[in-house]
């Protein structure tokens, strides 16, 4: 601690040397040390993050038809059991039940889903790889949340990517889940949706990962 | 030759500085301290790249456990500055024939996490101040067709405050079964945009790969 020497005058009288009072701060030091530890292990830092998700509304009015998209641009993607991916493209229609396609099968790694989706989404990955590249090397200058609303104008505006409807076979896991959403942010696709597993998809996946069929078709 | 004597001292390490940063670190601490609240079941959130900070207020969070085991809670723990929470119970009360004492209430706007119990053993479990027994009625709110709590907590939710977001959090082996059972029950009550939980990671998107 800071020390303070006086020196002692000559001749006179001799005074008592005068000494800064030592406080003794160790325990104090000891505590906040304990203190400290404590709110360090204790406190949540980093917040968790959300991820948002809209799922389509419920049609209860069967005169409103669900709207119509192109077959050519759906890309179907079936959860499977054991992290795995299985899609196939287009749609099944009523007279191929009796003959499903065979599924084709992919994994989570980054050569996986994501180079099949970024493969069929390029153009608009490209443009906003772009536009993200022009912001960050300050060729245009936007605010954070004008940039964001310039993505998803891309995204609204583009009519060339993918149309991914998602489905989950009842043995997939919720983090398959999160997992193929994020894939869908991270490739930048425009179009997805959570939809509910028809029985083809899953008689398609038992198939497809030889489990015994349990899936019947719904009748009418 | 006389040999030149130097002063012995014991040495003085100066302690003042390294008590001032220590002094400015607790307080930063302690001033930015939320504490993390003890769930009743552990759970490992999937990762995704969304950088989203979680909402404080207006939430009511669904804690989906590896068991398939279902828990709520709501704003996040104890600090519910709009006070719903014993509005909620109260609510809830209504809708299965019990009341609860304004002491069962209190103890419920304090119960600083998740919850997982039973409507019929609320009573018991707000009785209760041991960790033990309290976990032991921790079996996960009912979900089944027959006997549907969760749609009832949900709608007790939404009477009491109107503008309440849904959050998931759930972890990476729960069954996809039980979530879609979630997703089909929040549905039903109008709800079809939720919040999922989970925990930042740096996506590694190669370009070269693309544009190969």
């Amino acid at each position: 601690m800071a020390e303070i020497i006086q020196e002692e005058k000559a001749g006179g009288k001799k005074k008592a040397t005068k000494h800064a009072p030592h406080i003794d701060m160790t325990p104090m030091v000891d505590l906040m040390c304990l203190l400290i530890t404590f709110f360090m292990l204790t406190t949540a830092f980093s917040k968790a993050k959300i991820m948002e998700i809209n799922l389509p509304e419920k049609i209860k009015d069967p005169t409103i038809e669900p709207p119509k998209i192109s077959a050519s641009r759906t890309l179907n993607i079936v959860l499977g059991p054991d992290n795995k991916i299985y899609y196939y493209p287009g749609t099944i229609k009523p007279e191929d039940y009796s003959n499903l396609p065979p599924l084709q099968e992919t994994n989570f790694s980054a050569n996986g889903i994501r180079l099949l989706l970024l493969e069929r989404n390029r153009a608009l990955f490209k443009k906003i790889d772009d536009f993200k590249k022009q912001v960050l090397t300050g060729k245009i200058i936007m605010g954070q949340d004008s940039v964001l609303k310039s993505v998803s104008k891309l995204k609204t505006d583009d009519d060339t990517g993918p149309i991914v409807l998602i489905k989950a076979y009842k043995k997939a896991n919720y983090g398959n889940f999160v997992d193929i959403l994020d894939e869908m942010s991270i490739c930048g696709i425009a179009r997805y949706t959570f939809v509910p597993t028809a029985w083809y998809d899953e008689r398609m996946v038992e198939t497809a990962a030889g489990i015994a069929p349990t899936a019947t078709p719904a009748k009418k | 030759m006389p040999k030149i004597k130097l002063p012995t001292k014991s040495p003085h390490i100066d302690m003042t500085p390294m008590v001032d940063l220590f002094a400015v670190m607790l307080i930063f601490l302690m001033l930015t301290a939320t504490m993390r609240q003890p769930e009743p079941a552990p759970v490992d959130t999937p990762y995704s790249i969304s950088e989203k900070p979680t909402p404080d207020f207006n939430t009511i969070t669904l804690l989906l456990s590896k068991d398939n085991k279902v828990f709520l809670n709501f704003d996040n723990g104890p600090d519910t500055l709009l006070k719903f929470r014993p509005k909620i119970l109260t609510e809830m009360g209504k809708r299965y024939n019990i009341e609860f004492t304004p002491n069962e209430l209190r103890e419920f706007e304090k119960y600083p996490s998740s919850m997982g119990v039973p409507i019929l053993k609320m009573k018991d479990f707000l009785a209760t101040k041991d960790v033990k027994a309290r976990t032991a009625l921790q079996t996960g709110i009912p979900i089944d067709s027959t006997d549907n709590q969760l749609a009832d907590w949900i709608f007790c939710t939404r009477s009491v405050n109107p503008s309440v977001q849904a959050c998931i959090k759930g972890d990476t082996k729960t069954s996809f079964e039980v979530v879609q059972k979630i997703l089909d029950i929040m549905a039903e009550k109008n709800v079809f945009k939720f919040n999922l939980i989970t925990t930042l990671e740096a996506a590694k998107i190669n370009l070269a790969e693309i544009q190969k």
